[in-house]
Order: C-alpha cells, then sequence, then structure tokens
C-alpha cells in the first residue's frame, strides 16, 4: 500500500464546484480494513484476490476497474458479505467475523432499485440504516439522524414519499442516506452512480464532499472517475481479480484510470447500468 | 342471499358458541396472517405460507394417527419444516427452489399416507385441509390465542429487523444483523401462523389470507407502516364477513372467507386503476 503523495490542491469538478481534496492533507489515522492474503469469491472460486492491502482513516480510495475485475467482491470481501476462501480481513483491528458493533460501518449496495413490491417510504428506507445504532424499541429517537441524513443527500422534500415514485437517481440518493444515517466512520460505496444522470451525481459527490471534513474514511467502487475525482485521493484498479495498481491518484497511468470504462477484458460490450431508471 | 339471511346470521352471532368462537378464530387469523405475510411478500416469498401448509399435512395426518392433538404436532412439525426451508435456502442458491418442492410435495404425500393409517381415516383430515371454522373447540382457541400472541409479540418488538432484512438482504447483513437467523425466525412466524390460520381456511388456502389482503391494501396505502395497518383491517373484515356469509348462505367458512378477500382484492384494483385513470386526465386537461 502507499499513502504518500497526496498533494492538497483544488481542481473544479465538472460542474465548475470548488471539491476539494483539502483533506488530504490530514494526516493518516489508524488503519481501518485491513486484508492479508486474502482470496473472496463464491461457492469456492475466488473472483478477487489481495496480497496484502490496508486502508486508513481519512482515506478516500476509488476502486477502479472493467467489469468482472473483482472490485465489487473484493468491496464485500471487506464486509464478509462474500465467502473468504483464505485470508485475513480486519476492520477497525477487529476480525470481520467478529465485528459485532458494526454501527461504524455504511454500505450502499450495488442494487438498481430501493423498491420492493410493497410500498416503502424514504424515510422508512433510512430508519433502516440506524438499526445498530439505537435500541429496538426506543424509536423516536431516531427522527433527527433520519432527518438529517435524508437532508444530506437533498430528498428533504421527499421524505414522505413512496421510494417507487422516485427517479433512478433519487433513489440512488435514498439509499445513500441510509448508508450515511448511521453517522458512520467508515463508508463504502459500491457503484454510487450506477443509473443516474449527471445533476443527480453532482449531488451525491456535494454531500460526500461536506462528509468528508468530517474525518470519513470512503471507499468507492466506481467504473469512472467521474465527480468524485476531485475528492479521490488514492485508486487501487482492479483486473482480473488481482491489484493491478494501488496508489495515489496523481500517479496512475491515466489508461488504467479509464479501464472501466475503455477495457472489458470478457470482450464483451459494457451492460447498461441502472437500465428503466432515469435520474 | 336475501338481507333477511343475512341479518339471521348476525343475530346468530350472539345466540350461538360456535359462532362467537368461529369470529374470535377468525379475528386472530385476520390479524396474525397479514402481519406476517407482509414481510413475506417483500421478501418476494409470498408462496412460502402454501409450502408449509402442505408440510403441516403431515403434522395433522400424524396426530390423528397417533390419537395426539393434530394442532400442536402440526407446529411442530410446520416450524422444523419452516428450519428446513431456510437451512435448504441458506444452504444452496441454484438448487434452492427444487429443494422446497420436493420438501412441500413430500409434506402433502406424507399427510396422504399417514392419514391411511389413521382409525378415522382421511374424513378428518378434510377439515384441517379446508377449514372447518365452526368445529374450533374452546381448546383449540386457547392454543390460537397463545400462538396469535407470540406471532403478534415478536413481530412488533422486531418489526424494524424483519423490516431491514425483508426489504435489503445484503445491507442487513452488512449492518451485522444474523440474516439466517432472523430468516429462520420469520419462517417460523409463518409456521405459527399458518397453524393458527389451519382450522380457519384449511392449510390449502392459508397462504390467501397472509398475501391477498397485503396485496390489496398495498394498492392504496403509501407507506410499509399503513399498507401493513389496511392489510390487518382487510384480513379481519374478510375473515368476519366470511364468516357471517359462510353461516347465512350455508357455504364452507375457508373458501368464502378467501372469496371475500379476492374480492375486496378486485374492488380495490378497481378503485386505484380509475383514481391513477382520474389523475391522468386531470393532468392531461391541465396541459
Amino acid at each position: 500500500m502507499s499513502d504518500t503523495g497526496r498533494k492538497s490542491h483544488e481542481h473544479p469538478d465538472h460542474s465548475g464546484h470548488a471539491h476539494s481534496r483539502a483533506h488530504a492533507c490530514q494526516p493518516l489515522g489508524d488503519v481501518v480494513i485491513s486484508v492479508e492474503g486474502g482470496r473472496f469469491g463464491y461457492g469456492g472460486h475466488a473472483s478477487a484476490s489481495v496480497a496484502r492491502l490496508e486502508i486508513r482513516s481519512g482515506e478516500v480510495i476509488a476502486l477502479l476497474g472493467a467489469n468482472g475485475s473483482g472490485k465489487t467482491t473484493l468491496m464485500k470481501g471487506f464486509l464478509g458479505l462474500v465467502d473468504r476462501i483464505e485470508g485475513k480481513v480486519e476492520l477497525f483491528g477487529e476480525p470481520v467475523e467478529r465485528l459485532q458493533d458494526r454501527s461504524a460501518i455504511g454500505y450502499l449496495p450495488q442494487r438498481q432499485s430501493a423498491a420492493g413490491p410493497i410500498p416503502v417510504t424514504v424515510n422508512e428506507l433510512v430508519r433502516s440504516g440506524r438499526l445498530t445504532r439505537r435500541n429496538p424499541l426506543g424509536l423516536g429517537r431516531d427522527d433527527g439522524a433520519v432527518q438529517a441524513a435524508i437532508s444530506v443527500v437533498g430528498l428533504a422534500a421527499s421524505a414522505r414519499k413512496r421510494v417507487s415514485t422516485l427517479s433512478g437517481g433519487q433513489q440512488r440518493r435514498a439509499l445513500l442516506a441510509r448508508a450515511l444515517v448511521g453517522g458512520s466512520q467508515l463508508l463504502l460505496l459500491d457503484e454510487p452512480f450506477a443509473g443516474v444522470d449527471q445533476a443527480n451525481q453532482e449531488a451525491i459527490a456535494d454531500a460526500l464532499d461536506g462528509l468528508l471534513h468530517e474525518g470519513l474514511t470512503l471507499v468507492v467502487v466506481l467504473h469512472e472517475l467521474g465527480p468524485l475525482e476531485p475528492l479521490i485521493t488514492r485508486v487501487v484498479v482492479m483486473d482480473n481479480g488481482t491489484i493491478r495498481f494501488d496508489g495515489p491518484i496523481e500517479q496512475a497511468p491515466p489508461e488504467l484510470l479509464h479501464m472501466g470504462h475503455d477495457h472489458d477484458p470478457h470482450g464483451g460490450p459494457e451492460p447498461t447500468q441502472g437500465i428503466g431508471l432515469v435520474g | 342471499m336475501s338481507a333477511v339471511l343475512l341479518a339471521n346470521a348476525i343475530t346468530a352471532v350472539f345466540r350461538y358458541d360456535f359462532l362467537q368462537r368461529a369470529l374470535v378464530a377468525a379475528v386472530l387469523v385476520g390479524i396474525t396472517a397479514p402481519a406476517v405475510g407482509i414481510f413475506l411478500v417483500q421478501r418476494r416469498l409470498a408462496l412460502i405460507g402454501d409450502g408449509l401448509g402442505h408440510v403441516a399435512v403431515t403434522g395433522v395426518a400424524l396426530g390423528l394417527v397417533v390419537h395426539r392433538t393434530p394442532v400442536l404436532i402440526a407446529v411442530i412439525v410446520a416450524v422444523l419444516g419452516a428450519v428446513a426451508i431456510e437451512i435448504v435456502r441458506a444452504a444452496s442458491d441454484t438448487t434452492g427452489e427444487i429443494a422446497l418442492a420436493v420438501l412441500f410435495y413430500g409434506g402433502i404425500a406424507g399427510g396422504v399416507v399417514l392419514v391411511s393409517k389413521a382409525p378415522s381415516g382421511s374424513r378428518n383430515l378434510t377439515q384441517y385441509l379446508f377449514g372447518s371454522i365452526t368445529t374450533t373447540s374452546n381448546g383449540d382457541l386457547v392454543v390460537f390465542a397463545v400462538l396469535a400472541a407470540v406471532v403478534l409479540g415478536v413481530v412488533l418488538l422486531l418489526g424494524p429487523v424483519l423490516f431491514a432484512v425483508s426489504n435489503d438482504e445484503e445491507f442487513a447483513r452488512a449492518l451485522g444483523i444474523p440474516v439466517i437467523g432472523i430468516n429462520i425466525l420469520l419462517a417460523t412466524l409463518t409456521a405459527l401462523t399458518v397453524v393458527v390460520s389451519m382450522r380457519v381456511v384449511g392449510v390449502l388456502l392459508v397462504s390467501a389470507l397472509m398475501v391477498v389482503p397485503v396485496a390489496t391494501a398495498q394498492l392504496f396505502a403509501g407507506s410499509f407502516r399503513s399498507t401493513c395497518l389496511y392489510a390487518v383491517v382487510v384480513a379481519v373484515l374478510s375473515a368476519v364477513v366470511g364468516i357471517i356469509v359462510s353461516y347465512a348462505a350455508d357455504l364452507p367458512s375457508g373458501g368464502t372467507i378467501v372469496l371475500v378477500a379476492i374480492g375486496f382484492f378486485a374492488l380495490s384494483l378497481v378503485g386505484s386503476s380509475l383514481q391513477r385513470l382520474a389523475h391522468r386526465t386531470a393532468g392531461q386537461g391541465a396541459r
């Protein structure tokens, strides 16, 4: 792992907002995620292998790679959501399988829709992200945190709406609010921009930018950097199930930063993300 | 069916103990079935109640063979079946559906074979297959009330956890919720609900009261919580109206209750379609 070379500078993002990488000059903190000799996959077949990886508090990491490169599997491996065939994963210094208190972790899964067969409001969806933070009987005490998370992602006016009536981009923001509502120190986001239009991508990037100044550690699976580029301090590029590059974004070869966009190791067309979702 | 017959049926409720017991049982089912069913529908496992009903048939048949209370043996067998189903589902992704089908067919086949050895033959099994609410005893009612209280207590206490798991299993696992344990719990609640509903609508129709009122409520509710509340109201109404109509018209209670529930669903579907049409027309008019 490399944690050197980050500079404090600002660049305009796609919308001209002043997203900053200023948080990067903060000293790195404790190890938040540690993987040693990890092989992760399904049914005994490894889809992602990592010899050694450490992520420290305050880092903003983009996990990049083409479809099928293993980036989602690796992120799920961090959380113990896929089979760990070999190796060791620690979160906050605890083996992931023994980590009881997960209130410090926020997670945005790679799902296209937040809606199920039964109507669910944005409030109800986001509140479910508070489960690790509360006594199941203390229902009322979550209201402030729920409303705050919904406001951060810009959905305050839609808090009582059915999730199924929102656009794809708004649903993604609702899911992001659910990931944020626990007040996590570590945020793992899998394709936050899947099926999301440019305006909603900017909204999500703005929300995350505001949170980073509170000392959050952020790991994001991305196809391309997009509006998050100004926030990223380190990139980990996955290729065919292994890490091909791990280092500061400034040192990453440009062709690797665009692998997800230009290169598919399986030779097939890029699957359309978010079919039917209009951001 | 004339209004006179219906009025006679309503006054009969105050005269006959068996009708009062039937109504109490119906209300218990009306409350518990959708309270559990809503989580099954959200998990897209609406038919698991049907499957557990099939498994419960073996329990009932076993009870008839060994001369023990069929309801209690059905509880044990259905709960064991529920746990087995969740273990099979958790252990196998691709063959889970087939394994479940085998378990369901095995349940009803085991019931049919076992009941052939029962002294009373298959005659008594019929009332469990299709419901026989008017033969519900005070003892049955006590068992149903205890089971319903357990089911509702767990749903009220663990509702937020059940919601999180049924709404997004992967996210729930990331939160550290023991998803397999919660799924086994939900399957167990389903099994208990199946047994509570057994004498009211019968094991072959039990899933209807878990699913149809929820399907009706989601047509006009605006949230998960309101869907649950409306579904309970619809299910209780269906059960009470079904019993009164079945008594008045001398019809089987289980089938009548389910047909009334489907009638409410059809009315709601028409109503919500008309409402959408009116909104669309108003929107076009405004433009």
